[in-house]
C-alpha cells in the first residue's frame, strides 16, 4: 500500500525529517508515536502533499505509484485520507454541501456520474448513526464554531463517507474526552478492512486501547528509531522518551 | 522526486488575467443612431422619436438646463478618464422592420445574440414563472406575460410606452424620488433616457411572477440611459430583476441609469440585480463606466429591499438606497461586489430614516482580486423626527492575492437618543489552510475558491430569486477563476 523510504523534508531551511523509512501493508494499522516536534504532523503533511513542505529526497510509493508525483487532489481521488490535527473553518459552506462536493470532484476523476441525491441520502443517514451525529449537523457551516471534540468527530465523518484506502489520522483523539473517543474509535474499526490501512498519530496510549494498532513507530528527530508492536506504546506511557537514550 | 515548487502568487494572479470576457461579440444588426453630442435638438430629437408628450419633453429640456450647470462628482474612491459627453451617442435603435407580437418574430440575429448569452428567451419563457422585457441598447425588443400581468391590472412595460399609454402615473411619479437635480447623472439620465422600464401593481395585489429585465449595450460609442420605475400600491407585492451584460468594447462605454421605486403604504418591493459588464481587459483597457442612481421611498409599514451582485464594469459607483419615510418602514440593502484585474467600485447604500420606528439592515460582501480596489460607501441617517429606528449594518471584506485594496466608509448621522445604529465590518483572505484542507478531500484550487466564496457571500445569494442565484453563483467563479493559488 505504502511504501516510504528515506524520506527527508523541510519547511523553509529547516529540515524536519531526516530518512524515515515506513511500510505499510494492506489491513495494517500503524502507529506512530514521538515526542513533540519530531516530525509526526510533518509526515502526514508530506503524504497528504501539503506544499509547505518541500522533499529533499527520498521517495514515497503508493500502491506502485510515485505518490510525490501527483497533486494533493490527486492523491485524495486515489484513497489517501487525513485527519486534520487542526480542522479548517469554511463560513458559510454547509458539511453536507462540502462533503458532496468531494465525492462528487473523485468521481469525476474516473468518469463517474454525480452521486444520486437518494444514494447520499442513504449514505449519510447510515454514517451519521455510526458516529452518533445528529443529522441537523450537516447543514452546519463547515467546523464553524464547532467545539475541537466536534471537529474531531467530523473528519472522521467524512472519512466514513469517502471511505478511503489510506488513512492517516493526525492527533484525532486530543480534544475528545472519553465519551467521544470511544465513539470514534468505534468508528473507526468499523471502517477497518482487510483492503485498507490506517496510520494513527497519537500522543497517547489511550487511544491505542480501543483502536489495536499492528505496529508502533517511534519518531525522534526525524527518524523512526524504534518498531514494536503494540506492548512498546505501553512502555512509553509507563517510562517516557527518555528510555530511548 | 519533489513535491512541485509552489507556484508564486504572481503568476497565479498573472492567470487570472488569461480569462476573457465571454460575452464579447457583436451582434450585426443595422442600428439607427444619430450623430454624437449632446445638444437641445438632440434631445427634441428622442423625444420625437418617441413620440412624446410635451410634459416629458419639458422634463427633458430643464434636466439639460440643470445639468449644463452640474459638474461630475469626484469625490468618489475611484479614477478614471471623464468622458467627452460630446463624443457619446445618445439614441441608438435597432432598425425593426415589423413591430413584435410574438418573440418568434425576433430578428434571428438578435436572437442568437441573446441564446450566446446563455439566458435564451426561449429557456426563460419555459421558467413559465419569468416575464422578461428586454432592453438592447436603447428600446425594449420584447414583451411577454404582458397579457396574464395585465388580468391582474399589472402594468409591465417599456418606460416609453408607459409615457404614452399612462401618462397620469408616469407623471405623477416620474422624478419624485431621485429629482432631476440630484447629482450629475441623474440629471444626465433625465434629459436624454431612451428607454426602460416601468412597472406598476395595483393596490392588494401580490404580483405572481419574478419581473425580469435583461440590458445589454451593444452598440459602439453608445451609451445607455435606462429609466426604470416601479409603483407599488398600498398592500401590493413585487419582486424585480435586472441582470446586464455587454459585449467587449475598446473604449470606454457610458451607462448612467436611473432606478425610482415607490412602496406606498404597507406595499414591499424587492428589487435584485446582477451585473456583468465588462469589465475592461487585463490591462484595464476599456470596460463599461457604471453610473448609476438608484432610490426607492418607503411608506407606512413599506418595506424596500435591494440585492445585488456585482461582478462587471471597470467602474462602479453605484448606491441603491432607501428612503425610510413612513413609520414602521423598513429598508435592505444586500450585496456582493466582486472586483478583479483592474476593477473599481465605489459601491453601497443610503438609509435613510425619516419615520417612527424605521429599520434597516445592510449586509455589504466585498470581493478583490487582481490589482482591483473596492469600497463600500455606506450612510445611515436618523432624522430627529425617526423615534425608536434601528439600523444593522455588516461590512465585509474578503481579499485575494496583495495587489488589491479594499476600504470601508461608513458615514453615520443620528440626531434623537431613542434610535440605536449598529456597524460591524470583516477583513479576512482566502487562507492557503482552507485550499489545501478541500484539496486534501478532493476538490481543486478553483472548484475551492468558488465553495470558499460562496460561503462567505451565502447570506446575500440566499436572497436571490433561486434560478438566479444559480447564475449568480457561476457568475462569481467565472469572475475568480484562477485568483488563489
Amino acid at each position: 500500500m505504502l511504501e516510504i523510504k528515506n524520506l527527508k523534508a523541510q519547511i523553509e531551511d529547516k529540515t524536519i525529517l531526516s530518512g524515515v523509512n515506513l511500510k505499510v501493508n494492506k489491513g495494517e494499522v500503524h502507529a506512530i508515536m514521538g515526542p513533540n516536534g519530531s516530525g509526526k504532523s510533518t509526515l502526514s503533511s508530506v503524504i497528504a502533499g501539503n506544499e509547505d513542505y518541500e522533499v529533499s529526497s527520498g521517495s514515497i510509493k503508493y500502491e506502485g505509484e510515485d505518490l510525490l508525483e501527483m497533486a494533493p487532489e490527486e492523491r485524495s481521488h486515489r484513497g489517501v485520507f487525513l485527519s486534520f490535527q487542526y480542522p479548517v473553518e469554511i463560513p458559510g459552506l454547509s458539511v453536507s454541501n462540502f462533503i458532496k462536493t468531494a465525492i462528487n470532484e473523485k468521481r469525476k476523476a474516473f468518469g463517474q456520474e454525480n452521486i444520486s441525491a437518494k444514494e447520499l441520502l442513504q449514505l449519510f443517514k447510515e454514517k451519521c448513526e455510526l458516529l452518533n451525529i445528529d443529522k441537523e449537523y450537516l447543514s452546519r457551516s463547515l467546523n464553524e464554531g464547532f467545539s475541537g471534540g466536534e471537529k474531531k468527530r467530523n473528519e472522521i465523518f467524512q472519512m466514513a463517507m469517502m471511505e478511503p484506502k489510506l488513512s492517516i489520522l493526525d492527533e484525532t483523539d486530543s480534544g475528545l474526552d472519553i465519551d467521544a473517543l470511544k465513539i470514534v474509535a468505534n468508528g473507526v474499526n468499523s471502517l477497518k478492512s482487510s483492503s485498507n490501512s490506517i496510520i494513527l498519530i497519537t500522543h497517547y496510549q489511550r487511544l491505542l486501547n480501543y483502536i489495536v494498532p499492528d505496529f508502533v513507530h517511534i519518531l525522534k528527530d526525524g527518524k523512526i528509531v524504534m518498531s514494536g508492536d503494540k506492548s512498546l506504546a505501553l512502555k512509553l506511557e509507563k517510562e517516557g522518551y527518555s528510555f530511548l537514550n | 522526486m519533489k513535491i512541485e515548487p509552489k507556484i508564486s502568487e504572481d503568476i497565479l494572479l498573472d492567470e487570472v488575467t488569461s480569462k476573457e470576457y465571454e460575452y464579447g461579440f457583436t451582434t450585426n444588426i443595422e442600428s439607427e443612431k444619430i450623430e454624437k453630442g449632446l445638444n437641445e435638438d438632440v434631445i427634441k430629437f428622442i423625444s420625437k422619436k418617441k413620440n412624446e408628450p410635451d410634459w416629458m419633453l419639458d422634463f427633458r429640456l430643464e434636466a439639460f438646463k440643470v445639468w449644463k450647470e452640474m459638474e461630475e462628482p469626484d469625490w468618489a474612491n475611484i479614477n478614471y478618464p471623464k468622458p467627452d459627453y460630446q463624443d457619446i451617442v445618445y439614441y441608438c435603435a435597432p432598425k425593426q422592420k415589423n413591430k413584435l407580437n410574438s418573440l418568434d418574430d425576433l430578428d434571428p440575429e438578435m436572437k442568437r445574440t441573446f441564446d450566446r448569452l446563455g439566458i435564451s428567451i426561449d429557456e426563460q419563457k419555459r421558467l413559465a414563472n419569468v416575464a422578461v422585457d428586454i432592453v438592447m441598447d436603447s428600446v425594449s425588443v420584447a414583451t411577454s406575460f404582458k397579457e396574464k400581468l395585465a388580468e391582474l391590472g399589472i402594468i409591465f412595460c417599456p418606460i416609453s410606452e408607459a409615457i404614452q399609454k399612462y401618462p397620469e402615473l408616469v407623471k405623477k411619479y416620474i422624478g419624485t424620488v431621485i429629482p432631476v437635480r440630484d447629482n450629475f447623472f441623474s440629471a444626465l439620465n433625465s434629459a436624454v433616457f431612451s428607454d426602460g422600464s416601468f412597472c406598476y401593481i395595483p393596490k392588494g395585489t401580490v404580483c405572481p411572477l419574478e419581473l425580469s429585465t435583461y440590458f445589454r449595450i451593444n452598440e459602439a460609442g453608445t451609451g445607455q440611459f435606462e429609466r426604470t420605475l416601479v409603483i407599488a400600491e398600498e398592500d401590493s407585492c413585487v419582486s424585480y430583476l435586472e441582470g446586464c451584460t455587454a459585449p467587449m468594447r475598446n473604449e470606454n462605454q457610458l451607462h448612467a441609469a436611473v432606478v425610482e421605486l415607490v412602496a406606498l403604504d404597507s406595499a414591499e418591493i424587492k428589487y435584485s440585480t446582477v451585473q456583468n459588464w465588462y469589465p475592461g481587459d487585463k490591462n484595464g483597457k476599456g470596460g463599461v463606466f457604471n453610473f448609476v442612481t438608484k432610490r426607492g421611498i418607503c411608506h407606512d409599514n413599506a418595506k424596500i429591499s435591494w440585492t445585488q451582485i456585482e461582478t462587471g464594469s471597470a467602474v462602479t459607483w453605484k448606491y441603491p438606497s432607501c428612503v425610510l419615510k413612513g413609520k414602521n418602514s423598513i429598508g435592505e440593502f444586500f450585496s456582493v461586489a466582486v472586483t478583479n484585474n483592474f476593477q473599481q467600485a465605489d459601491t453601497g447604500t443610503k438609509m435613510v430614516h425619516l419615520g417612527e420606528n424605521s429599520k434597516s439592515t445592510i449586509i455589504a460582501k466585498g470581493i478583490c482580486a487582481g490589482k482591483s480596489n473596492g469600497s463600500y460607501r455606506g450612510l445611515v441617517k436618523i432624522a430627529k423626527g425617526a423615534k425608536n429606528s434601528r439600523n444593522f449594518s455588516q461590512c465585509d471584506s474578503l481579499l485575494m492575492g496583495d495587489k488589491c485594496g479594499s476600504h470601508t466608509f461608513p458615514y453615520i448621522e443620528v440626531d434623537n437618543k431613542s434610535s440605536q445604529v449598529e456597524h460591524e465590518a470583516t477583513t479576512s483572505k482566502i487562507g492557503e489552510d482552507q485550499i489545501f484542507y478541500c484539496n486534501q478531500r478532493g476538490i481543486g484550487t478553483e472548484e475551492a475558491v468558488a465553495l470558499i466564496v460562496n460561503g462567505y457571500c451565502k447570506e446575500v445569494l440566499n436572497k436571490l430569486p433561486m434560478e438566479f442565484a444559480v447564475e449568480a453563483k457561476k457568475l462569481l467563479e467565472i469572475s475568480l477563476e484562477g485568483s488563489v493559488g
